[in-house]
């Protein structure tokens, strides 16, 4: 349907469609909603790598894609190794990598791609300062696998093989902090997004875009099917995290730190009110509960140090 | 420009080295190991002494972060490269599979280096014949003027069937030794390898292409029968682009199997790489005492050259396949492709496997001299003592 022109000024997120109707994901996907934003920000002229994860799924199987854009389907543990290998030929070819009229190289992969068995790829592109973005889509489990634990599962959260028996929950491990493990690179610019805020989630792809040397977006993208959760629900899921600062929004920018919450002095919501809808933790107590909620505590406590510090 | 050879002193990995430059190559991903290192030593230097301009060089973390990028490099339409090693090859194992899958000519040297454990730096075939399923077509180089060469025929066979390509020299008897290698004037390379013409590219952005995409079993199984064309196809390539290279700088690789006095041999020598330059040494030495022998050296493994071993076979009563690698379980890795290749034919000749020098254990002029003995008893007896002989073994 061709946009009015008086309703496409009024749009605060581009009318652009490079994402096609007929992709396989499951309702309620956040991940395919946040390939639809990228390449709603960038256009055409992006070069995506994308590692097995759902998205090789929603992509399409040969000969279709769902992507209007130029794609390369490639191994697990390889985004950030592949992705370097594009961004340096574009370059001996005398393209433009990154800015408004550059080409944009994005890594678009799953948590479980990203901080375990990818991590090694992601820190060698990181260290090496190519010009291009790396995505992680965190739905907190190796989803196409079937649900199985990742190195950025929460503590608690039943997966396929961390489930939660009569006596107790296998799953004791907090999340990891991929994004720190990033900003240890000292790279210029990383952040963290949620598809339940797609402005500010533009608008970091944007400066992603805009600022030379590697980038780095940790992108929150709830998954009904491995949540255990309602199809119509994952928008207020993933609103639910940021409000409740599990999922803190902020953005690190050479050296500094730069919280981006919705709204600012609202003190965060209890952790339980992420909980709710979602069958991955219901068996939790309320002492498991309690636990998880010293967890958010401490880190959004140490985040908001880190932006009073280096802010 | 009439050909006027440019001789240098050179270690094999240094041959390579000026190969990739001469080549014009675009991307280098690589990672250290030995004895591979040398070779990105050395083309890092070219860079940093400006005597290689337009290339992007990546120095990863890890091999199999090499091939990744080669491939992405590859993919986006550049003329890449990579050099590895053992450990460093078999690390890459699964990304041969992508380069080969995606249909993306990258040229690759591998030195061929023992597997560990134990621990071994030094020279074997097991590395590079591990890969022998991937898809990758294989030259073996005798010396460092055939790894200089191999490297440039490789980028134009690999850009003309669209299959990536391995060099594959030995470990420290070529990598660092040196020797005299003629190279090629850079307008002349140029001739012979123009610039990559690659059918598709990530960067076609209003046609955009996707690649390595899930094929379904509607699908997969013509992407694998069209990579299978390209491994027969590559066979008339490798003769045209080997008979091309002999015409303009004097060298001919048009045949797959290299031939060395075999026309009137009673028995062949057959084996791949720098152990065969020991061989035709050998094979001189032996004629001397009487003995009608011939070397037969597999210059390309992959695709392996059936035909050209079958007109060699109707005409000897025996040969003995020389493996520096092992296949366990069975045999030698070149002795079960050659008999495989023969059983449906007439050519029967009498067959052994000789294991030689794995590991880097010495094989020389007298090791040949008492495998020729061996032979002339199984010859004169009618039949095989044992199929698969462990040489060197400290009995």
């Amino acid at each position: 349907m061709e946009i009015p022109e008086n309703v496409k000024k009024r749009l605060s997120i581009p009318a652009d469609e490079h994402f096609y109707a007929g992709h396989t994901a499951c309702q309620g996907c956040g991940a395919s909603l946040g390939l639809r934003y990228v390449l709603k920000t960038y256009g055409k002229k992006t070069i995506f790598t994308i590692p097995a994860c759902c998205s090789t799924i929603i992509a399409g199987a040969w000969p279709y894609s769902t992507l209007d854009a130029p794609l390369f389907h490639t191994a697990f543990e390889t985004t950030g190794a592949v992705m370097s290998g594009i961004e340096a030929a574009l370059k001996v070819k005398g393209y433009k990598v990154k800015g408004e009229d550059g080409v944009m190289v994005v890594g678009w992969a799953g948590d479980g791609g990203t901080a375990d068995i990818g991590l090694q790829a992601l820190s060698g592109f990181l260290e090496r300062g190519h010009d291009a973005l790396y995505i992680m889509y965190d739905n907190e489990a190796y989803m196409n696998t079937g649900i199985q634990r990742s190195g950025s599962t929460p503590y608690g959260a039943w997966t396929t093989n961390t489930p939660g028996g009569k006596k107790h929950f296998l799953e004791k491990r907090h999340k990891k902090k991929v994004i720190d493990i990033v900003i240890a690179h000292e790279i210029p610019y990383a952040a963290t997004a949620s598809v339940a805020y797609p402005e500010d989630f533009i608008r970091k792809l944007k400066k992603a875009r805009d600022t030379p040397g590697p980038s780095f977006i940790q992108l929150f993208a709830p998954c009904p099917t491995g949540w255990r959760s309602p199809t119509d629900k994952s928008i207020e899921l993933a609103r639910l995290a940021v409000q409740t600062a599990y999922f803190p929004l902020f953005e690190y920018e050479n050296g500094r730190y730069k919280i981006n919450m919705p709204s600012p002095k609202k003190e965060p919501k209890p952790i339980e009110e992420f909980l709710k809808y979602q069958g991955r933790f219901k068996y939790m107590t309320k002492e498991d509960i309690e636990v998880l909620q010293q967890w958010v505590n401490h880190e959004w406590e140490k985040l908001k140090k880190l932006a009073e510090i280096f802010g | 420009m009439e050909y006027k050879p440019i001789r240098k002193v050179v270690s094999g990995n240094y041959a390579a080295a000026y190969a990739v430059k001469h080549a014009r190559v675009e991307v280098v991903a690589a990672y250290p190991i030995t004895p591979q290192t040398s070779i990105i030593e050395k083309i890092a230097e070219f860079i940093a002494n400006d005597e290689i301009e337009n290339i992007q060089y990546v120095p990863v973390e890890s091999e199999h972060s090499a091939m990744a990028a080669s491939i992405g490099a590859s993919a986006t339409g550049a003329r890449a490269f990579t050099a590895t090693s053992a450990q460093g090859l078999a690390l890459m194992h699964e990304m041969l599979h992508w380069a080969a899958g995606a249909r993306l000519p990258i040229v690759m040297v591998d030195v061929n280096r023992a597997m560990a454990p134990p621990w071994s730096v030094w020279d074997d075939q097991t590395d590079s014949l591990s890969q022998r399923d991937t898809g990758w077509m294989q030259f073996y180089a005798e010396n460092n003027q055939e790894v200089y060469d191999g490297v440039l025929m490789a980028f134009k066979i690999a850009e003309t069937v669209n299959l990536p390509a391995m060099v594959i020299e030995s470990a420290f008897i070529l990598s660092h030794t040196y020797d005299v290698v003629e190279m090629i004037p850079q307008e002349l390379v140029d001739e012979f390898l123009p610039p990559r013409k690659p059918l598709y590219t990530l960067t076609d952005f209003d046609n955009p292409i996707s690649v390595g995409a899930l094929g379904t079993p509607n699908d997969y199984y013509e992407f694998r029968y069209k990579l299978a064309k390209a491994m027969e196809e590559a066979k008339k390539v490798i003769h045209e682009v080997g008979k091309e290279f002999g015409e303009r700088f004097g060298r001919d690789y048009s045949q797959m199997i290299e031939l060395y006095k075999t026309d009137d041999a009673d028995f062949v020598f057959m084996g791949m790489g720098s152990l065969m330059g020991t061989v035709k040494q050998a094979v001189d030495v032996l004629r001397e005492e009487g003995y009608k022998v011939g070397a037969a050296k597999v210059r390309w493994f992959r695709p392996f050259p059936s035909e050209e071993l079958y007109e060699l076979a109707k005409d000897v009563q025996a040969i003995a396949v020389l493996d520096r690698n092992f296949s366990f379980g069975q045999e030698g890795i070149l002795f079960n492709e050659a008999k495989g290749a023969l059983y449906n034919t007439d050519a029967k000749p009498l067959m052994k496997n000789y294991i030689v020098g794995l590991g880097g254990r010495d094989f020389t002029v007298n090791d040949v001299r008492k495998i020729a003995e061996n032979m002339k008893a199984i010859i004169d007896k009618g039949e095989l003592d044992v199929e698969v002989d462990w040489y060197h073994l400290k009995r």
